[in-house]
């Protein structure tokens, strides 16, 4: 970006942004808004209490948990969806309802079903997640060219060896697409799950500085979920990228 | 001059008279396909093939000859027949046909060399053992130095390459073709031909060869099977006589080559409205 032509430094409309809110914050306009100074202290105070990093390790432990087992299901299924024409049309609605639908309406019910604990966590970030997976598996499958199929089955591949050898590797640009998709709802999940919860992890912190209004501590916190989701959102990136290469050039 | 050219009499003496001293290394009985109890893709064929020649299945668009290989393949079961493979009854793909794809069916998350050795690597063989194979009929087709790129990489003519050595690595008795030089130029197309040839006198293979390209057909085969629009039944068998010793130009004016050719197309012309 070049201003009056000067080229500005990447980070420039941040810094910018940082600047505003320092400015608000110090003329006292609006009581939620500290100073950004004072919100970077109260993070790096925050980051070393043992309540954060209990409830990171909370937060983090809940949101592989549901990822991985979003990951294995939701791949299976996908498949299961892609391949069987059955299967197909038993479940494709229900997915394709669940995919859209406002999930958080349903964390109440998850509490009640497993309790105000990391369980509930955890089925609510694999509930966020699961379902793009299994519809962008399910697209990558249905669109493998048939002679690849045919290919392996002529040179005597078996039913696994079709699934492991050729279905899932042409089909893995449109699974590995579901399942950043899926992590990105996945973060969403775990916060919110955990808001709701509201005793555990995060959640917990929250409702304690929102309660108590600790307005700075409230906002560190608040980057800290923000810069999770943007590192999980580019580490899948990256590893898209990887694969990308013959995304394009598929037959 | 053409040897043999007439109507298939059926079942007596299936070969062409120069061919009956050879063995059949595949055979199709009363073979008939019907997709979706609509389309009538062929009826009632029997068939030949005999070990060591190259036949062609030719005809137009749509009369099954593509169904018919498949069938052949072990890929696709038909309504009725059989089909024999030295004389037993197979019902599936099998380790002594090796089959060439029209679109090439290469994995492109895979190299060239892994590529060619995907039908060794299915049966379960060492790495370094295939790698090395899959190296040295890399080499035979002409890819030497492209081991380690991927096939977007290559030209449509070298995936084909890649496709027929993968084909040829896993070292079948036949080697099933499904019109595989379409989706490439005419230089290449004919450059391939003419490696096809030579790629005969080393390889002592049975193949079975699909084309719509009448002059494709002549100048690589010992056997031309036409097959009659839908529903395909073998309506003539012809075993061109040309003399192959000759540079590709001479064979392409030889006197043979040209009669038989023309004498396909009067045949094939009642197909075409």
């Amino acid at each position: 970006m070049t201003l009056f032509g000067y080229r500005l430094p990447m980070m420039s409309s941040l810094i910018l942004w940082c600047l505003v809110w320092e400015i608000v914050g110090r003329a006292d306009l609006v009581l939620l808004f500290p100073p950004f100074s004072g919100v970077l202290v109260s993070l790096w105070e925050l980051v070393q209490t043992p309540k954060f990093l209990t409830a990171s390790w909370t937060t983090l432990s809940t949101f592989c948990i549901g990822m991985a087992l979003a990951i294995v299901a939701g791949v299976a299924l996908g498949v299961l969806m892609g391949r069987v024409k059955a299967a197909e049309n038993l479940l494709g609605m229900w997915v394709n309802v669940f995919a859209s639908a406002p999930l958080s309406a349903l964390v109440p019910v998850l509490m009640i079903l497993f309790g105000m604990g990391e369980t509930t966590i955890v089925v609510s970030v694999f509930l966020f997640a699961v379902w793009i997976i299994v519809l962008d598996t399910q697209a990558g499958v249905k669109h493998i060219t048939p002679s690849l199929i045919d290919m392996a089955r002529s040179f005597g591949a078996g039913r696994f060896a079709i699934y492991a050898k050729i279905i899932l590797w042409a089909a893995l640009p449109e699974i590995l697409a579901g399942i950043r998709l899926g992590f990105i709802r996945g973060v969403k999940g775990v916060v919110i799950g955990q808001l709701l919860v509201s005793i555990i992890g995060y959640g917990e912190l929250f409702e304690l500085y929102s309660r108590s209004f600790l307005m700075e501590e409230f906002w560190a916190l608040t980057i800290v979920l923000f810069a999770f989701a943007l590192v999980v959102a580019e580490l899948v990136g990256m590893l898209e990228k990887r694969i990308e290469y013959y995304a394009g050039v598929r037959q | 001059m053409v040897a043999v050219t007439r109507k298939f009499p059926r079942p007596a003496d299936p070969h062409g008279a120069d061919m009956t001293s050879l063995e059949s290394i595949i055979s199709v009985r009363g073979i008939s396909k019907v997709y979706s109890g609509q389309v009538h893709a062929l009826q009632d064929v029997d068939l030949d093939f005999p070990a060591g020649a190259l036949t062609t299945l030719l005809g137009p668009s749509g009369c099954g000859k593509t169904t018919l290989l498949k069938i052949i393949a072990g890929l696709m079961a038909p309504n009725t027949g059989d089909v024999l493979v030295k004389g037993r009854k197979v019902t599936g793909p099998g380790p002594e046909r090796a089959f060439v794809f029209q679109d090439f069916a290469l994995m492109p998350w895979a190299t060239v060399v892994r590529n060619v050795a995907f039908g060794l690597e299915l049966r379960g063989m060492a790495e370094a053992k295939r790698h090395e194979i899959a190296r040295r009929y890399i080499e035979q087709v002409g890819l030497a130095g492209f081991e380690e790129k991927y096939p977007h990489e290559l030209s449509g003519g070298m995936r084909q390459r890649v496709g027929l050595a993968r084909a040829l690595a896993v070292d079948a008795d036949v080697l099933l073709l499904d019109e595989p030089f379409s989706a490439v130029d005419e230089q290449t197309r004919r450059k391939f031909q003419e490696d096809l040839l030579r790629l005969r006198e080393i390889e002592r293979k049975t193949f079975i060869f699909v084309t719509h390209s009448i002059e494709e057909a002549v100048y690589l085969s010992d056997r031309i099977v036409l097959l009659s629009r839908r529903p395909g039944r073998v309506s003539q068998i012809i075993a061109p006589q040309i003399d192959r010793s000759g540079s590709p130009d001479e064979i392409r004016r030889d006197r043979a080559y040209l009669d038989t050719v023309e004498e396909i197309w009067q045949s094939l012309r009642q197909f075409v409205d």
